[in-house]
């Protein structure tokens, strides 16, 4: 079991003084230091933007990049915890988004809706919810669209799963850009394609006011709950029936339908709540965007938010938000911001932001090869990927039974 | 012949055929499980014994033929409705969950009697907590009713031996409130003193748990031991059926499978 080849034993060594190391640490520390680390990362998190001016170009990255780490924690519920491979989540940031614009705008410029808004959108023509009533439309609409979706996709298996679920965010994204020949009677139409439909009610709450873009901590605070909500929801699905059923589908589909975990239900749940989450996010972006433009839903979209799943760690919560945080900081602050005319410096001729596809590969790759389990691994994926355990090789040996007193194995 | 003629079967499975594309590999089965027996399938390799199996237990779809479960046409049922009616089973080549450990794989095995929903889990409303704490105390108990050693109950299911994953699998298989308990090829592997050893505990588990058990099994001193019936298959058809020593006597099943053994 424990052969080592010759190149791996200076890294076992440090290995296992890095562990006795840690577990000293931990004998060390009191009992409530993991609690402790983790209310000061919550505090810290909250008064962060006062270290900041209110309209920080960091604050701004730090609240994209929080927005994409709530998508990536909805996905790593479909990708991690069930094992679907989707490749088009996509397809729900785009549901969210238009959530907004359609019950946040005067896009439905003949109806007079207004609940819960004050100020402009309170006399507007179009529908005006509460942002709080968007997100909750938002999250409700993509759990619907999950389950038809998934309903005749989640039969599938494998690598299918992946082809299907592609071809529907493409769907979706094509729906979006078309939107505007689908006609809604009263010459409304669904969406407004590349123009975009502008001018969305900023979020607004009683007692607070309206949002606006010169202050961005509300902002900040506002996708920070969410992506708290969304971290608890995982936690707590992680550990209960669902999880666990979610963790034998993904290990043995035979086994676990045969303990009467229903196959299709159970994927559709975390279908339904991958997309729900994917849906708030969209919903929160595209007001902060104040815009939804159907150039925003991309295939390349659905293919960095998993990016972020698989560096942070397939399947761990924690790697999901440090994998959503890290891609969200370099794609908003650090690429454009700080290092995106590095390449001018040295004499070149090109800026970073435009070979960005290219350096999320190269990072891509990078994690693949030294890291594969991801930056934070979960506890089971990282058994499954260091062969610890092996769960194909025991059953060359157990599916031929040992012939003792065996009259059937005399063919 | 047949024991259940009154109404005392719980399950029965009638002219059962399976084709894989042009392939028969069951033709028109019968098989009546009577309450609280312990009936066993026998046949060489290749019979259609395990096809069978899966057909009982909702992972096949018969091509012709019914099933009945306490009366109950569960012919078309998936395999969790079925499982969650009173049938559970163990496999052929242990398929226990790897990267969990033996509670948890007995936990997921009580899926089909836990009501947490998705509300329920986010909220973990009281009774969740209850139902949770009842299921791992409930696991503990049936992991060392199937006689697993208390200091590997923890440990990931991958790591422990062959003969303590088959007993995780009979536990994960109990968790499930069984009536009926599928066992295929549950002897598989074991030496002498095992195999007697289970041969005791399926009794066991008829009297104390009032199970009724169908096993798959090629080891002719357990099944001649502990069946009360017998029913023998060949190249997918049934050609004998009733109590072990007839059985054992029958002229088709000497010529057919035990050869020249007899």
């Amino acid at each position: 079991m424990t052969e080592l080849r010759g190149g791996d034993r200076g890294w076992d060594e440090l290995r296992a003084q890095l562990r006795e190391w840690r577990a000293a640490i931990d004998r060390i520390l009191p009992s409530w230091w993991g609690r402790g680390v983790a209310v000061l990362a919550i505090v810290i998190g909250i008064v962060l933007p006062f270290a900041f001016s209110s309209n920080s170009g960091f604050i701004d990255a730090t609240i994209k990049a929080l927005s994409l780490a709530v998508m990536s924690l909805g996905l790593n519920i479909v990708v991690g915890f069930a094992g679907l491979l989707d490749l088009g989540y996509v397809a729900f940031f785009a549901l969210g988004a238009y959530s907004l614009g359609w019950f946040g705008s005067d896009f439905f410029f003949k109806a007079h809706v207004h609940v819960g808004v004050a100020g402009v959108a309170a006399t507007e023509t179009g529908i005006h919810l509460n942002f709080l009533l968007i997100l909750v439309a938002a999250a409700v609409i993509c759990a619907i669209a999950g389950t038809i979706i998934g309903l005749p996709t989640l039969r599938l298996r494998g690598d299918y799963i992946a082809i299907v679920t592609l071809a529907f965010g493409e769907i979706i994204g094509e729906v979006a850009v078309n939107g505007t020949d689908i006609h809604l009677g009263g010459g409304m139409t669904l969406t407004a394609g590349n123009l975009g439909i502008s001018a969305v009610d900023l979020p607004y709450f009683p007692g607070i006011g309206h949002f606006n873009l010169l202050e961005l901590r509300p902002w900040y605070w506002l996708i920070l709950a969410i992506l708290f909500l969304v971290l608890f929801v995982n936690v707590r699905l992680r550990d209960s029936r669902l999880g666990r059923a979610w963790i034998a589908l993904r290990e043995d589909e035979v086994a676990a339908v045969s303990m009467g975990i229903p196959l299709v239900k159970t994927k559709l749940q975390a279908y339904a709540i991958g997309a729900a989450f994917g849906g708030m996010s969209g919903a929160f972006i595209g007001a902060y965007f104040t815009t939804v433009n159907a150039s925003q839903f991309q295939f390349g979209f659905s293919v960095l938010i998993l990016s972020m799943v698989i560096i942070g760690g397939i399947g761990s919560i924690w790697g999901a938000v440090v994998g959503g945080l890290l891609l969200g900081y370099i794609n908003y602050w650090l690429l454009p911001d700080v290092l995106n005319n590095a390449p001018s410096k040295i004499g070149l001729n090109f800026q970073l932001t435009s070979v960005q596809f290219g350096i999320y590969g190269f990072l891509l790759v990078l994690v693949m090869v030294l890291r594969p389990q991801g930056l934070i691994p979960e506890r089971r994926r990282k058994l499954e990927m260091t062969g610890a355990i092996a769960p194909e090789a025991g059953d060359s040996e157990l599916a031929e039974p040992v012939p003792e007193m065996n009259i059937g194995a005399v063919e | 012949m047949s024991v259940s003629e009154n109404g005392g079967a719980l399950m029965e499975a009638q002219h059962l055929v399976k084709e894989f594309g042009g392939l028969v590999a069951v033709d028109d089965v019968s098989i009546d499980i009577p309450n609280h027996s312990i009936v066993s399938i026998i046949g060489p390799n290749g019979a259609g014994k395990t096809t069978v199996f899966n057909m009982l237990t909702g992972l096949y779809k018969p091509t012709a033929g019914r099933i009945a479960l306490g009366g109950r046409n569960v012919t078309r049922m998936r395999p969790d409705q079925i499982t969650s009616l009173g049938v559970a089973r163990t496999f052929q080549n242990i398929r226990l969950f790897g990267a969990m450990t033996a509670v948890e794989n007995v936990i997921v095995g009580r899926h089909a009697r836990m009501r947490a929903g998705v509300f329920g889990s986010i909220v973990r409303a009281p009774w969740v907590r209850r139902e949770e704490r009842a299921v791992v105390a409930r696991a503990r108990e049936l992991l060392a009713y199937v006689g697993l050693r208390e200091s590997v109950f923890d440990q990931l299911a991958a790591q422990l031996s062959y003969g303590d994953q088959r007993r995780v699998e009979v536990a994960r298989a109990l968790a499930s409130e069984p009536k009926l308990l599928l066992l295929d090829e549950p002897t598989a592997g074991m030496n002498p003193n095992e195999s007697a050893a289970l041969t005791q505990f399926m009794r066991k588990l008829r009297d104390e748990l009032e199970l009724t058990i169908l096993l798959i099994e090629h080891d002719m001193k357990v099944v001649m031991g502990v069946s009360e019936r017998v029913t023998v298959l060949d190249h997918g058809t049934k050609i004998a059926e009733g109590p072990p020593d007839e059985v054992r006597h029958d002229a088709r099943v000497i010529e057919a499978y035990l050869g020249t053994a007899a």
